[in-house]
């Protein structure tokens, strides 16, 4: 198989708008990666696809990563003029000043994808992608019309992580149910207080039945007094 | 009843077979086949319309038995998922133990001994036949052949569960594999045991064989259904038995040379047609390709350690980086992604299930077909839900 660097100058010289980096892995696996922008995703999944050489026919997995806003403090050394009484005497004096300076990072949702090639028997190929942010911007463009492989794996990754993927054919959640709300591979997912409770037939029965318990003291007992004169 | 939508979102170039129309005559019927059904294998739905017999669109739907595992394994040291492992596809509990080792094993860079790398050969060669075995015998239960093939093939499955429970301690959840090697090491008298339980199951194959492969019933239920193109095989993601089954040579052991499948001889079994009666043959066959795997394994087992003596077992913390490590398990491609930060446990840790994926291309080989084989193309499929839910 080519290198990552030649596989980045393939794709550059097929889709000259692709803005690529390269990944490094430190790790003893050293598998890199590829990150591509969305934008030209499709085009540059498209062309490792069809590219002869490349081959990269068979995706075989697909999957989310969440990166959370990271809050990082710095130590920042501060000079400030600071009136002071010295001898009797006002004065400004110069004063440094150790502050801690918080930032955060935004964070972002990723996705991961691992392809191999069956024709030419190599891999494997990794390339992601980023979303802008976590909230209102999670979007990525979907490359189940390159790989087939790819539609239930995204319905996956849009129902644990929240990854909107545009173009996909039939983006629903796949293993929560349809209900649900959150997102539970997420990081700062909260588990629920109480996973047993799920609105049954029996809710409304028992509401009615409380309020019209109150409503019955609230008149107190008009009902039963009527029953009594009967 | 409902109208039905018999034109889902396609947009063009979406890899779909063309649309099967009704034929305009009555009502189309919406069942919803399952969650519990005795042909689907657990808790699985399959929401169906059908117009007669004939099925006009099939959604899948999936999640009943869905625990998060993925989850559960990153807030967990990374030894503490391996008996988790056990019990994604709990059927072959050691080839899921294997993949996940392998995985993290690319993570940190270990060596395994050698004599580690022929237990666990054996283990996955004995749990894929095993698998096949009940495989083919489910898919005879749901043809309507009640008990005897799946007796057959139960029967031979015991041998071999005994095998493992001598081994590990466990019939089913073994947790036997651990990052650089293997957690006990086999007895002479286990060797010997399993060379008995080898030397009996060409008899088992071949007596399954002669009750299954020219049976009539099974030819005319079989031959020419549930057909999967190769290029929507490969496209789909599908791997296994299934993507050979479509005539695509692409075997992981073969392909990935990982442990030490190099130094087998063996062959890979392919289909022609790609429909149910080539993946009921391409099993048998690789069953045979299993013992042969095996009896080579069993002769050349060499003594030696079973753990790799720099193997970190307290204080297991992965330098930063990912790994995507994948072996060839019994139902297709098992592969574990796992990214590490530094810290005991894996930052992210993701099972591409081979059931799951497996299943994208469920509707394409039932479309057009009847009720009654939409049971046979999914029992050929062949799934277990623990892995598909996760």
């Amino acid at each position: 198989m080519k290198t990552i660097e030649e596989i980045k100058a393939a794709i550059e010289a097929a889709v000259p708008d692709a803005a690529m980096e390269i990944v490094p892995n430190p790790g003893p696996s050293a598998q890199h990666s590829l990150r591509l922008a969305p934008h030209a995703a499709v085009a540059v999944a498209a062309f490792l696809r069809d590219d002869p050489e490349l081959a990269f026919d068979f995706l075989s997995n697909v999957t989310g990563v969440d990166w959370p806003d990271k809050e990082i403090a710095e130590k920042v050394k501060v000079t400030r003029q600071v009136f002071k009484v010295v001898d009797g005497v006002e004065q400004a004096v110069e004063e440094t000043v150790d502050e801690t300076h918080k930032r955060t990072e935004p964070g972002c949702l990723e996705a991961v994808y691992h392809l191999f090639s069956v024709a030419k028997k190599h891999g494997p190929l990794v390339i992601r992608m980023r979303t802008a942010n976590r909230t209102d911007h999670a979007e990525l463009p979907s490359l189940t019309l390159i790989w087939r492989a790819a539609e239930f794996q995204e319905r996956e990754i849009f129902d644990l992580y929240g990854i909107v993927f545009t173009g996909h054919p039939d983006l629903r959640r796949i293993l929560m149910w349809d209900g649900f709300k959150d997102h539970p591979m997420r990081k700062d997912y909260v588990e629920p207080d109480d996973y047993e409770y799920e609105p049954t037939a029996h809710d409304h029965v028992l509401a009615r039945a409380q309020e019209h318990k109150s409503r019955e003291e609230g008149n107190g007992g008009a009902r039963a007094q009527e029953r009594a004169g009967q | 009843m409902s109208a039905v939508e018999t034109k889902s979102e396609r947009a063009p170039g979406w890899n779909r077979p063309p649309v099967v129309e009704p034929d305009g005559e009555g009502e189309l019927l919406e069942v919803a086949m399952g969650p519990h059904h005795p042909s689907t294998h657990g808790v699985f739905r399959m929401d169906v319309a059908l117009d007669g017999e004939r099925i006009i669109r099939l959604k899948p739907v999936f999640g009943y038995l869905h625990r998060n595992h993925e989850k559960i394994a990153e807030q967990a040291s990374y030894l503490a998922s391996m008996p988790y492992t056990d019990r994604l596809d709990y059927f072959c509990s050691l080839t899921n133990n294997w993949a996940y080792a392998l995985a993290v094993e690319k993570l940190v860079g270990q060596e395994v001994p050698e004599r580690a790398e022929y237990i666990r050969v054996i283990l996955a060669e004995l749990t894929r036949i095993q698998n096949h075995a009940s495989t083919i015998g489910f898919l005879l239960q749901e043809m309507g052949a009640s008990g005897t093939p799946l007796m057959y093939a139960f029967r031979e499955r015991e041998k071999i569960l005994d095998l493992f429970e001598q081994l590990t301690g466990s019939r089913m959840m073994c947790n036997y594999m651990r990052f650089g090697g293997c957690r006990v090491d086999v007895s002479q008298g286990w060797l010997d045991g399993a060379r008995k339980v080898v030397a009996g199951l060409p008899g088992f194959v071949d007596e399954f064989e002669a009750l299954l492969t020219s049976n009539e019933i099974l030819m005319a239920r079989c031959q020419g259904i549930g057909i999967l193109p190769p290029d929507l095989a490969v496209n789909a993601g599908v791997t296994g038995p299934m993507l050979r089954a479509s005539g695509v040579n692409y075997d992981v052991r073969k392909v990935d040379h990982y442990g030490i499948y190099d130094r087998f001889k063996f062959g890979i079994p392919l289909g022609d047609h790609g429909d149910i009666y080539d993946r009921y043959m391409v099993r048998v066959l690789e069953m045979r390709e299993s013992i042969g795997i095996l009896e080579q394994a069993l002769r050349a087992i060499p003594g030696g350690p079973i753990m790799d003596a720099k193997a970190k077992i307290r204080g297991f913390r992965p330098k930063p980086g990912e790994a995507y490590g994948r072996i060839e398990a019994p139902k297709g491609e098992l592969g574990f992604y796992l990214i590490s930060d530094g810290g005991p446990n894996p930052y992210r840790y993701r099972v591409r299930p081979p059931s799951l994926i497996n299943l994208t291309v469920l509707e394409d080989m039932c479309l057009g077909q009847s009720v009654a084989d939409v049971v046979l193309i999914f029992g050929s499929v062949d799934i277990v839900l623990g892995e598909v839910d996760r």
